[in-house]
Order: C-alpha cells, then structure tokens, then sequence
C-alpha cells in the first residue's frame, strides 16, 4: 500500500475509535478504566489505540486514566509452566513498553475470589447530556487552572500509589506471582472434567468475567474495556442465540454493558472488523503476543463457538456485507428494563436477570426444567409457612430424595438463567468449582428462605427480592438471632 | 517454462501453529511449465510447509476463511486472489483472525 493510502487508513481506523467512544458519552474525563488486554489482536489494537489517544495534543487527547489487565488463563487450556511463564514475559515486556498501570493475574485466582464479586452493586447515578458535558468542562477548567505545563506533561496521573508501567499487586497474597501447583491442579481438574469443549469455553469466559470484575472492583475502575471487534461480536451473536442466551443479547454484544451495576463493560472497537484490525496492526507494528487458546487447533465442529465462527465466515467469503449485517441487528437490540437495572433475581453466573418462568411449566424451559424437578425455583406459595412447618412439609423435602437446600448441585441449578442451567448440565461436579460460587449460591439461598419466612408476616415478603439483588443485606447484616436459625446456620457455612 | 521463484512466505496471528510455530519461511519454487500463482503456491505449501491439520489452513483450493492473505502488504482481494501471479522476491503473508489461531 503506498504511504497516503496508509495516512488514510490510519486516519479511519483512529477516527472509528474515538467516535465510539465520543457518541456514546460514557467514560467521563479522568475516570479510571481498565483495558483487559488478552494479547490477541483486537485488545492489543485497543490498547495502542488508547496510548496514541492519550498522547495527543491536549484539545484531542483521551481524558480517562487507563490501567491494563491481562488474565493468564493457561491452566484452563492445560499448558505447561514454562509456556505460560515465556506468554507472560512475553506480556509483561510488552506492558512495560505501554507504561499504563497494569496488573497481571492467574485464573487461578478465582478460587481466592469473594462472594460478593456475584453481586450487583448500585451504580452510582449518571445523569443524561448534560453530566457529561458539565463534568467534561469542570474537568478542563480543572487541566486549565493546572497550568500549561500540567496539561502538557504526562496524561497519566499517578494515583493511590500506583506507578505507571508498574505491576500493581492488588491483594495482600501478592498475586501475580507463580501460582501454588494445588490450585493449578485444581483448575485443570475442574476444565479437563467438563464435557464438552462449548461448555468449557462458557465456563472460561464466566470465570475470567469475574476475575476481571473483582480486579475492577479492589482497584476502583468503573469501567471495563474489552477488544471485542464487529467480526467477533457478530459471531458472539449468533453464539449466544444457540446457547440460549437471545434474552441477553443487548448485553452480551451492545456497546455498552451495565449488568454489574457498578462497573460497566464497554466495547469500543466493536465497530472495527477484525481483517481491519489485522492489517492495522501489520501496517503498524502493533505487537501481539499469541497465548494457544482452549479450541486452538480443534476440529472446525468441536464447539458451538467454533461451528459459528466457521459459518459465519464462510458465509462472508460469499456475501461480504454478512457480518456486517449480523452486527447491525446487535446494534438494534434494546435493553429490557430499559435501565439495565433489573429488579428480582440474577443468575449466579452470567449475573444477568433470570429469564426463568417459575410459575409456568409447559414452555419449553418448563420442559427443561423438570430434568431437576427437585430444583424449580421455590414459589413464595411453597414455601411460605410458620418456621415450624420448614423441614417437614416442604415440597422438596417429600419423597426419598435429598432436600434442594442440602443439595449444592440442585442450589446452584435454581440459581440459574437458561443458558448457564444447559452449559452447567455438561459440568459434572460442582464441588470442583470455585468455591466462592458455591458460597453465594449458599447465601442467596438462605436469604431466599428467609424473605420467605419474612414473607408469612404481613407486608415484608414482597419487597424482598427487589433488596437483595443490589446487596442491602449482606450475610452479616441479619439479625443474629436469625442467622443462628438452625435452619440456616447449621448448613456448613464456609 | 517459468522460472524458479525465491520468495518470502510468512504466517500470522497463530497461523504458524500449523508450520512448527515457524513464521518466516524463505522458499524457492522450483521451475514449472505453467507461471506460479497463489492457486498453486497454495498446493505447493500443503506439501511441502504444512506439517498438521491441513484442513484447518486450507479448504478448497484457498484458504480457509478467516485467513487473510497480503501480498507485499496488500490485500490479495485487490490483487485477483488465487489469480495473482507470483513475481521473485515476492512476500506473502498469511494471517489467521480465527479465534485461537
């Protein structure tokens, strides 16, 4: 390509990036965002996309404060040490290079993640235009009372310690460091005991969901940025639709992605399709460090993931407008509740509001359903009795089997949307899972039972659920005296 | 009768799985009755580079989608794809935007 087809070029792929960012007003100036950046081409596109935006002249320039993430997910792929350690050298040389904070974790660190990352924490109020545009002329008036020097020297301030281009440890356990062999071994345990490589790559991207939210949450970031590009997220959707996710999928493929309440998932190079990426990064030598992926090298119909991806590409060949089409359907899709704040329960995993219908079965999720039929979301009709009733006449308890409060794999069910139930049938013990999801799943169910046992009192059930989710009642806030219920607390608590 | 052909043949965003994790290989093509195009590069590459899983690099006669082809850093679509004649000292890369490569 000669140089002013390149100059061209370059002035789109640029001009796209801010754009997105630009149109959709979400990142306020100075607010931290967190770029995951998992070395593929997309993210590594973003990420250089940022630093040049950063390093403009100050009437162009990015206002946000970025920090990078990089997830080393080799023990889900079953790598051996010494290729995850060349990947992360790799990675870190290239961090380094970027000079953004950053902060490398293992997967391994789900098994040390809390509860609470499965919660959704109010978003603190953003108004509409207006915010924005006040909060981006206080912010000038801010860089402008700084002086001249300030606004024209490093766009990065330094913040609660961190150093730019430093690694920052972000628990006391000093992570980032080489994993103890027992969680890794944990960690394979628990992939190499999925069944299917679909499953697998769902689980992986729940896990890594969390871990990067957690990260999100302990350093302060209220945004996330992920590398999905048109061509990824176009897949992503017709994915999600044959995973049972077509309730979602305004979340799982919009712009913007508010289901964890305070921190919002962005995608700005979603209007970047992915041969663009490719050449941009070959044109200018945007580097990108190759870590084998779980389906690397697996036949074309080893997953759903997989089979679309084909498909979909094939496809394009053919008819070159096909991703593009595909991904202007994402573009239409609205959020249902409107404000992404859904009240009522969410599903453990993919923390979106549940898709459930307890109360009607003959639909085809009732169908499904009854696979577990000791596992159907409790009705308040259920359940609703005088305490002394619990434990000898509940539905569930009747008959042989084991009670679905007992039972963690029936627990866990319950607590899921569609999609995550079907993905999880293929995932045979739970007790292989992290155990921070087995712990929430413990503690929401207790805090089911109770707005149930609240909900035989006059006028204090109903306004329960609509609490819970945004987390007003954390474990310890209950009363004590219920807590100890020996309905509640004798139930191995971890 | 065309003659032998030195040219530089390189592979990409996890492509080069497929050659040994090698990515840059500079080949020479043997003289043959018929000029050298991507069509019969592409053969010569299944036999001569491909080391596994052909079918996960090509399909058909081309490669397999998703793998983007420039030639000397253009796009091979402006250039008549499998059509194009291969000049010496040309480059050809190969760029895999599959995910995992």
């Amino acid at each position: 390509m000669s140089a002013p087809d390149t100059d061209c070029f370059r002035a789109f792929y640029v001009h796209k990036f801010r754009a997105v960012l630009g149109k959709n007003r979400l990142i306020f100036p100075g607010e931290k965002v967190l770029l995951a950046w998992s070395g593929g081409p997309s993210s590594s596109s973003m990420v250089w996309q940022v630093l040049e935006g950063l390093s403009r002249d100050s009437a162009k320039r990015l206002r946000f404060v970025p920090g990078v993430v990089y997830v080393d997910e080799g023990a889900a792929c079953g790598r051996s040490p010494a290729d995850r350690a060349h990947t992360v050298a790799e990675m870190r040389l290239l961090l380094q290079a970027v000079g953004f904070p950053w902060h490398v974790v293992t997967l391994e660190e789900v098994f040390s993640l809390p509860p609470s990352v499965l919660r959704c924490f109010p978003q603190e109020p953003v108004g509409a235009v207006g915010t924005y545009k006040v909060a981006v002329d206080s912010y000038l008036q801010q860089q402008h009372a700084l002086g001249p020097e300030r606004a024209g020297g490093s766009p990065i301030p330094a913040q609660e310690g961190e150093r730019a281009g430093q690694p920052c440890s972000h628990d006391p356990r000093g992570l980032a460091g080489p994993q103890p062999a027992a969680q890794t071994e944990a960690l394979s345990q628990l992939f190499g005991s999925v069944k299917t490589l679909t499953a697998k790559e769902e689980l992986l991207h729940t896990l890594r969901t969390h871990l990067i939210l957690h990260v999100a949450r302990t350093h302060g970031y209220s945004k996330v940025m992920t590398g999905d590009s048109c061509t990824r997220l176009a897949i992503k959707l017709m994915t999600s639709l044959a995973l049972g996710r077509g309730a979602f999928l305004a979340w799982d493929t919009g712009f913007s992605d508010e289901r964890h309440g305070d921190v919002v998932v962005v995608r700005p190079m979603r209007d970047h399709t992915l041969k663009e990426v490719a050449f941009y990064n070959r044109l200018f030598a945007v580097p990108s460090v190759l870590a084998p992926a779980m389906d690397t090298r697996a036949p074309e119909k080893a997953s759903i993931h997989r089979l679309m991806e084909g498909f979909l590409l094939r496809l394009q060949v053919q008819f070159p407008s096909t991703v593009s089409t595909v991904y202007r359907t994402s573009e239409k899709l609205v959020k249902a509740p409107r404000d992404g704040r859904a009240t009522g329960p969410r599903c453990l995993l993919c923390l979106c509001a549940l898709d459930i219908d307890a109360s009607d079965s003959a639909t085809a999720f009732g169908a499904q359903t009854l696979d577990f039929s000791q596992t159907q979301p409790p009705t308040p009709r259920a359940e609703a009795g005088s305490p002394t009733e619990v434990g000898s006449a509940q539905d569930c308890c009747q008959g042989a089997g084991p009670c679905r409060r007992d039972d963690p794999r029936a627990r866990v069910m319950e607590q899921l949307c569609y999609s995550c139930r079907a993905n999880m049938k293929d995932v045979p013990s739970f007790d292989l899972l992290p155990p921070y999801i087995l712990a929430e799943a413990q503690l929401r169910s207790q805090r089911y039972w109770l707005a149930t046992q609240w909900g035989a009192l006059p006028g204090c059930g109903a306004s329960f659920w609509a609490a819970a989710p945004g987390d007003k009642f954390p474990a310890c806030g209950f009363p004590q005296g219920l807590t100890r219920h020996p309905g509640v607390s004798g139930r191995g608590q971890r | 009768m065309a003659a032998p052909l030195s040219v530089e043949v390189e592979f990409g965003g996890g492509a080069e799985l497929l050659f040994n994790g090698i990515k840059k290989h500079q080949v020479t093509l043997p003289g043959q009755e018929e000029p050298w195009d991507i069509r019969s590069l592409l053969v010569w590459i299944k036999k001569n580079l491909l080391k596994e899983r052909p079918e996960l690099f090509i399909q058909g006669d081309s490669v397999r989608p998703g793998i983007l082809v420039l030639v000397n850093d253009a796009d091979w679509e402006l250039l008549g794809e499998l059509d194009y004649q291969l000049q010496d000292q040309d480059s050809i890369l190969f760029i895999s935007t599959l995910h995992g490569g």
